[in-house]
């Protein structure tokens, strides 16, 4: 009987953590213009096959002070990267003697909208590759220069002013060319995977848990629509692979290496769950 | 749900027989998974000595031990900042459960909500995937801080 009771207490309990995201604060309901102007999909009808019925963006679980660093881009601390990045792109490195804009002109015309659509299929390497491996291609290929290593502050910032040319555009990314659905479906398993002492999946927080806090943190659906992002934290740009890794310590578990087969099917899985979102790179995060 | 928890005892005392030496070390300590936790209750103590409420509310909020505010709101520990709400309030949780279970909750509370939960299991080598080295084979925490926490959570009752 007591036993009984007590079993009741605890689904209680656990119906209304599950059911109420709203009580523990939730996403706001704002909308995010960028200097009164750019107007960014914070919100967005999950694509078919996604196990939410909507997908919105991290932005929406910031503090008021977070949110609005990010909508006036003179105080975003961001843009100071996405302007090293467009020097970077102009910047002759290599044997060659070439920059990126020797191949492919004035960056901010040439770049609009590409960077909302990775990581696409790369036929020569049989895997998808995300900006960051495509700013390497190009190096490696076209400027015989040396590939950066992770996280190279230069490799941060050229990313930042890549994706930043998509500022607005909707996340989309072609799941019908090569391999790439298979991809797809390697990154959604570990995406369930429990890992670490944990044990915990990257759906246990951000599926099952977004809208609550762990600790001081409001958990979101864990998007990428806003990577390389500025993070208050680190005073740093932060890269989508180290932010996984990161995650994937907290669980104490190993973590990947950057770009490995793991962390890129992973990168594909979740770029796709957040469809829809608008680019927000810079976006600025605690 | 519940049913199947129950084959978990298989496995475990597999993982025991590789924990006898280290257990011997330590003279009348269970050792991690070495017992079935069964109706969803563990009656035994697993140290044989009494559990301090006060070290184990130590543990409760020690971001490196328990780090149990992670999840849990407590309003005894109300001058801790930042208490999360992934799991329930725990205020006058010994009212609602008894002893062997809440010591069944903090050893793998698995075993008592189901695999889905996300509380981990601190007394328990039933993990995920590819635990780092430093934690590899260990239990979150020690039998003696199980024993303490479980001191501590019979102290939050309702008045
Ligand atoms: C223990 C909880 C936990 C787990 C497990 C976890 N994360 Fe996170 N994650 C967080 C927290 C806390 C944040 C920061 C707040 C937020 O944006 O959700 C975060 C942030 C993120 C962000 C940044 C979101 C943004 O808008 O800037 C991404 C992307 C992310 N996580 C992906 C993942 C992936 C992929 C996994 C699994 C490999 C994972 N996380 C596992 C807790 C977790
Ligand atoms: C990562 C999240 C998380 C952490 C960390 C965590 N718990 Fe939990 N706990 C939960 C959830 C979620 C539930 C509710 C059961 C469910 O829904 O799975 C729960 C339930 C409980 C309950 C039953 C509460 C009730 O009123 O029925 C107790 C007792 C408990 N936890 C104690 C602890 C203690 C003690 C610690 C630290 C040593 C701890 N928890 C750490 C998530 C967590």
């Amino acid at each position: 009987m007591a036993r009984i009771t007590k079993r009741l207490g605890w689904t209680l309990s656990a119906i209304i953590v599950a059911a109420t995201p709203a009580l523990s604060g939730g996403p706001v309901d704002e909308q995010l213009i960028i200097d009164g102007e750019t107007e960014i999909i914070t919100r967005a009808p999950a694509p078919e096959g996604h196990p939410l019925d909507e997908v919105t963006s991290g932005w929406l679980y910031r503090t008021d002070e977070t949110r609005a660093l990010e909508a006036d881009s003179f105080q975003n601390p961001g843009m100071l990267y996405v302007e090293q990045g467009e020097t970077i792109w102009n910047t002759v490195d290599g044997a060659a003697g070439k920059s990126c804009a020797s191949c492919h002109g004035d960056g901010k015309e040439f770049l609009k909208g590409i960077g909302a659509h990775y990581p696409k299929w790369d036929a020569d390497a049989k895997r998808p590759i995300n900006v960051e491996l495509q700013i390497n291609k190009c190096r490696e290929a076209n400027m015989q220069a040396e590939p950066y290593k992770f996280d190279a502050p230069d490799q941060r910032a050229l990313t930042t002013f890549i994706r930043h040319q998509s500022l607005g555009e909707p996340v989309s990314i072609d799941l019908t060319s090569g391999d790439m659905q298979s991809w797809w479906e390697k990154g959604k398993e570990t995406y369930y995977t429990r890992m670490g002492q944990l044990n915990l999946s990257c759906a246990s927080c951000h599926e099952d848990n977004n809208g609550n806090y762990i600790r001081a943190d409001h958990l979101s659906q864990g998007n990428v629509n806003g990577f390389p992002t500025y993070r208050l934290k680190q005073s740093e740009m932060v890269s989508l692979h180290n932010r996984f890794r990161g995650c994937i310590r907290d669980t104490r578990a190993a973590f990947p290496a950057a770009f490995s087969d793991e962390l890129m099917a992973l990168e594909v899985y979740v770029t796709w769950r957040g469809t829809g979102l608008g680019v927000e790179t810079p976006s600025v995060r605690q | 749900m519940l049913k199947g928890l129950k084959n978990l005892g298989l496995p475990a005392s597999i993982v025991g027989l590789g924990l006898i030496a280290s257990a011997a070390a330590r003279a009348g300590t269970i050792e991690p998974d070495s017992l079935p936790i069964e109706d969803m209750s563990f009656a035994q103590s697993l140290t044989g000595t009494a559990g301090d409420p006060a070290s184990g509310r130590a543990a409760f909020a020690d971001r490196k031990k328990g780090n149990c505010l992670a999840c849990h709101e407590n309003a005894d520990l109300s001058k801790e900042l930042f208490h999360g709400d992934v799991g329930p309030s725990l205020d006058g949780v010994a009212s609602r459960w008894e002893e062997p279970q809440l010591r069944a909750i903090v050893m793998n509370s698995k075993a008592v909500f189901g695999e889905q939960t996300v509380m981990p299991g601190f007394y328990t080598l039933k993990v995920g995937a590819n635990v780092d080295d430093e934690h590899k084979g260990k239990t979150i925490l020690t039998a003696q801080e199980v024993e303490d926490v479980v001191s501590y959570l019979m102290t939050l009752k309702d008045n």
